[in-house]
């Protein structure tokens, strides 16, 4: 592993994205437009004296949810191009290693997430009139540590997946169970035993357990395990889609 | 850099099956060092598996791959060959220079090589064009200057010419000549017979086997035919004779 092929790559992955205005333009966007949209939803929902407006404490959550979702999706779909395209069997053939390939674009779609993070946390806040507890930045490394996951789990899927249909279908396979069961629906205590145990081997459930601590506390004193937890995962899946790319092919 | 005077490419009872077909039963070669190679055949006579096999992007069941007397597809081999793809594989959201300036920092080539390169395939013009916007030419093109990046002593090339026509043909075989002169020792791909009479020599494919070893006009002498078109085709005919007999 070099940091200068690792860093080209990134350079090289971040250079192909600028090119495209449509898809900065959903990822800048439909966040915020969906967060608007969940705001709007509970406009008009009575709030009992002394208990949290509904979006205060459902909106943190759902916000860790879109940058995981998008950056699944976008590092699937484009590490697949490459493999389809030929250009992944030339960078095999090359002295690139494989570990410069897959930590160049978690680099550079680590990045994205950064941004996109950032713009998701200052919009809900500023603009939402969203009411957190916890510090500010704590929300927001969780909600980049959630991208970063979405790219490292994007990257691990789309090794598994032959053509851009599969890639899709990663999707539901991957994000849904996790969705369903990080606690979002409904409390993990809550669930049936065999549920929760399911959903502790969950990544996502240790971002919502982190978010759902700081929304109701003002320190971020006790999201540490679970920080590390995400980062374990994180690293898990990007050796996973190191350990799956091929210099040989059949 | 180690001297080494040994063939540029020898492969020893190479093997290889792709799902449950087996492409390659047993074949052996070499290439001799600064030989511009021409390995011709029918599609589907395995020319493209071979030649994944030599820069070791493909599984081999079987058999010794040595290049530049080092085992084929090993780390050391990986800045000191070049290869194309059949389908050209580069960057379509990026320019030419771009794709040429990422791969170029793969190889550790100096800063001047993207131009240096772009200026032998002839397209110093449209270089900072998005590719997708180039002609299909144009894009061979590209595709093939990415390899010459680095200044490979080794270059796999499968099938570079198709599809271009014949003026881009004749500039491309005039450049891979230049550099064979250069040192460097190229193989390149082709269903095109009339190809062979740029080569040095020839390695003619069938089923995955080499039908013929040698340079054009001993393939002429040994088939009686007027031009490769003829002779490959009186080799098919000898070969299925044979197996018929057997």
């Amino acid at each position: 592993m070099s940091i200068q092929l690792t860093g080209a790559t990134a350079l090289r992955v971040l250079t192909q994205l600028r090119r495209d205005r449509r898809t900065i333009a959903l990822i800048t966007f439909v966040p915020l437009i969906l967060l608007t949209l969940l705001w709007a939803m509970f406009l008009d929902v009575p709030v009992m004296p002394g208990h949290e407006a509904p979006f205060n404490s459902v909106g943190p959550g759902i916000m860790g949810l879109f940058p995981l979702f998008i950056m699944f999706l976008i590092t699937s779909v484009t590490t697949l191009r490459e493999r389809q395209g030929g250009t992944m069997e030339r960078l095999m053939a090359s002295p690139i290693g494989r570990a410069d390939v897959v930590f160049g674009y978690a680099c550079a779609f680590g990045l994205v997430a950064v941004l996109q993070g950032t713009l998701v946390v200052v919009y809900s806040i500023w603009v939402l009139g969203l009411n957190f507890a916890g510090p500010v930045w704590a929300l927001l490394l969780i909600i980049v540590l959630d991208a970063i996951l979405g790219t490292a789990l994007g990257l691990a899927a789309s090794s598994l997946a032959r053509t851009e249909f599969q890639a899709l279908q990663m999707f539901p396979a991957v994000i849904v169970p996790q969705l369903l069961l990080s606690g979002i629906a409904i409390e993990r205590d809550q669930m049936p035993q065999v549920l929760e145990w399911i959903s502790d081997a969950l990544p996502l459930s240790y971002a919502i357990d982190a978010i759902h601590y700081l929304t109701e506390n003002q320190s971020a004193s006790e999201i540490w395990s679970q920080v590390v937890i995400l980062l374990a995962f994180i690293v898990g899946a990007l050796i996973l889609g190191v350990a799956t790319l091929r210099r040989r092919t059949d | 850099m180690e001297k080494f005077d040994g063939p540029a490419i020898s492969v020893a009872g190479l093997r290889v099956i792709r799902g449950k077909n087996l492409v390659i039963p047993d074949l052996s070669l070499e290439v001799p060092r600064g030989a511009l190679v021409g390995l011709l055949g029918p599609s589907g006579s395995g020319k493209s598996t071979l030649m994944r096999s030599i820069v070791g992007s493909q599984i081999i069941a079987g058999g010794d791959i040595t290049v530049l007397g080092l085992p084929g597809g090993t780390a050391p081999l990986r800045h000191r060959v070049g290869y194309v793809t059949q389908a050209p594989s580069v960057y379509m959201d990026l320019s030419a220079r771009e794709n040429l300036r990422y791969f170029a920092s793969l190889v550790n080539a100096p800063k001047t090589d993207p131009q240096r390169v772009l200026d032998t395939v002839g397209l110093a013009d449209c270089a900072d064009r998005p590719v997708t916007t180039l002609s299909g030419g144009q894009l061979t093109r590209v595709s093939l200057a990415v390899a010459l990046v680095g200044k490979p002593e080794v270059l796999i090339l499968d099938e570079p010419t198709v599809g271009l026509d014949p003026i881009l043909r004749r500039n491309l075989w005039a450049m891979f000549r230049r550099l064979a002169k250069e040192g460097a020792t190229l193989m390149v791909s082709s269903h095109v017979m009339d190809e062979a009479t740029r080569c040095d020599r020839l390695l003619i494919m069938r089923g995955g086997g080499i039908l013929f070893d040698g340079t054009l006009s001993e393939l002429l002498k040994q088939t009686k035919a007027k031009d490769a078109d003829d002779a490959f085709l009186a080799l098919a005919d000898a070969a299925d004779a044979r197996e018929a007999a057997a």
